[in-house]
């Protein structure tokens, strides 16, 4: 792999721009490997990176039914933060947010992550003390978090409609300055790039059909539509359709599938500084550096595997935006479409081993996926190559569900996050 | 949105009258001091969350206040039948 750098670009400008070649290879899949990934969207080409970066396991395949990133890495509002209520999960996040701040230099990829500040708002009194407790819990946990009242909030995003006869009056909020945004595209595309370099083969267009299990139970392949594929550790991370993966080796999950939503407006010139989050009207919103504003929407009330999500839920969201952004009012959205998010009943991830030998799961991280991409990958990583969990991602087993451990981000968010 | 077909009421009526109640089909351990930390994990966390045809309950909260029995296909969110619970 040839790295970008200025010079390189001077190079290829003077050159006509001749030189530049496909980012990674697309290699035809061998009979077997050490560590099949099923799943190349952040989290399974994360896994697949850190697992030839820094632990030397090099025969690695990831497998995807479609084109990479093509899933939930590509449908998601890419926001970053680290402010989770309870200490297990803020410990997971906060390596995570440590590994956004290096990952550009460090895949030689322009991700465009932007530490722009991820502030939620509080509208009523339970609110504000819920944020409250969010923020003593942070910060006693080392996680960057501020209490801001609702002038200092509109100081930082000015078209906030702060008027206290407003529908949804801003009595509170909470800040994360390091959190942010990152390029969606460009984090998948760095880390298949990254890992390709290394000997891992991105195979596309290859669906997993069918799990493979020797005569003690244990995984010893996949079935693809691109031929049998041996395996003796099947790393699951194929978010939204875990259930179906895990169903072929006879597990049932403790997840469900719902729609999630996302809109795109119009591009306009620069008016969010920052990203607002507001969960009692399940609302997300940023700008895109191409001017669109991004904006995440809540789940269906039913499980689905349609990627489209209900107008309803869409547009209630919109109705609040308008209450909380009049200035918003004319703006015409471009696209809407959901991506098909793997939901636990405590909201927390999934990432470990399985009673089935061989078989690992990375997933039921919801609908705040992204954010996660690095430490997800680099903590399961380390578990394959251990062969057990990571201490940071121990308490987040499969295993929690019957020993009664929930991490219940669910109760402490009360809504998608 | 879906328009679930409420057997009870004798029609077709919008999702926002209902109540989405779960999968279908699940059962509470019949003695629960004997069922095991597996039974109870998969009583109530473990789902089929099946892609395709699905059977789950519903309550018509806004109409009736039955319970029903729909089975939809989650790929196409298509309801393909609709019975008293």
């Amino acid at each position: 792999m040839r790295g970008f750098s200025f010079l390189r670009i001077l190079q290829e400008s003077v050159s006509g721009h001749r030189g530049w070649r496909e980012q990674w290879r697309s290699p035809e899949p061998r009979k077997s490997y050490d560590v099949v990934v099923v799943g190349g969207g952040g989290h399974g080409l994360a896994t697949a990176y850190y697992l030839a970066a820094e632990h030397g396991v090099r025969n690695v395949a990831v497998l995807e039914k479609g084109w990479i990133g093509g899933g939930n890495s590509g449908r998601n509002t890419t926001i970053v933060r680290s402010n989770y209520l309870f200490e297990e999960s803020a410990a997971l996040y906060e390596h995570s947010l440590k590994l956004w701040e290096g990952l550009s230099r460090k895949l030689n990829y322009n991700v465009m992550f932007s530490q722009r500040g991820v502030m939620a708002l509080g509208h009523t009194v339970t609110d504000v003390q819920v944020i409250k407790r969010h923020v003593h819990a942070n910060r006693l946990a080392g996680i960057d978090a501020e209490y801001l009242d609702p002038r200092q909030a509109k100081a930082f995003c000015p078209i906030l409609d702060i008027s206290r006869d407003a529908r949804y009056p801003v009595l509170g909020a909470s800040l994360q300055r390091r959190g942010g945004t990152a390029r969606h595209d460009a984090v998948v595309w760095g880390y298949a790039r990254a890992a390709d370099a290394l000997g891992v083969d991105v195979i596309e267009n290859c669906e997993v059909t069918g799990v493979r299990r020797d005569a003690r139970g244990a995984v010893s392949g996949v079935e693809t539509t691109r031929g049998a594929i041996g395996t003796g550790v099947l790393a699951l991370v194929a978010a939204g359709h875990s259930s179906v993966l895990a169903g072929m080796a006879g597990l049932r999950l403790p997840i469900e599938s719902f729609p999630l939503q996302a809109l795109v407006s119009e591009p306009v010139k620069p008016v969010m500084p920052c990203v607002v989050m507001s969960n009692t009207i399940d609302a997300y919103m940023s700008q895109s550096d191409k001017g669109e504003l991004v904006i995440g929407a809540g789940t269906d009330a039913y499980p689905s595997y349609g990627q489209r999500g209900s107008f309803q839920v869409a547009s209630s969201t919109l109705d609040s935006l308008c209450e909380l952004f009049p200035v918003l009012r004319r703006l015409r959205m471009m696209r809407s479409w959901a991506g098909i998010v793997d939901v636990t009943p405590d909201r927390s991830p999934i990432v470990g081993p399985t009673p089935t030998p061989g078989l690992w799961l990375n997933c039921g991280w919801g609908t705040g996926g992204f954010k996660a991409i690095p430490g997800s990958g680099h903590l399961f990583a380390a578990s394959l190559a251990a062969g057990r969990p990571h201490t940071l991602v121990a308490p987040f087993g499969l295993d929690r569900f019957s020993a009664g451990r929930l991490i219940d981000e669910a109760t402490a968010a009360a809504v998608s996050h | 949105m879906l328009l679930i077909p409420c057997p009870v009421c004798n029609m077709a009526r919008p999702e926002r009258e209902f109540r989405y109640a779960g999968e279908a089909g699940l059962v509470r351990p019949h003695d629960p001091g004997a069922a095991s930390d597996q039974d109870w994990t998969d009583y109530l966390f473990a789902r089929a969350n099946r892609k395709g045809v699905h059977e789950e309950r519903w309550r018509h909260l806004h109409g009736c206040g039955r319970f029903l029995v729909v089975t939809r296909d989650t790929v196409n969110d298509r309801v393909l039948q609709s019975v008293p619970a």
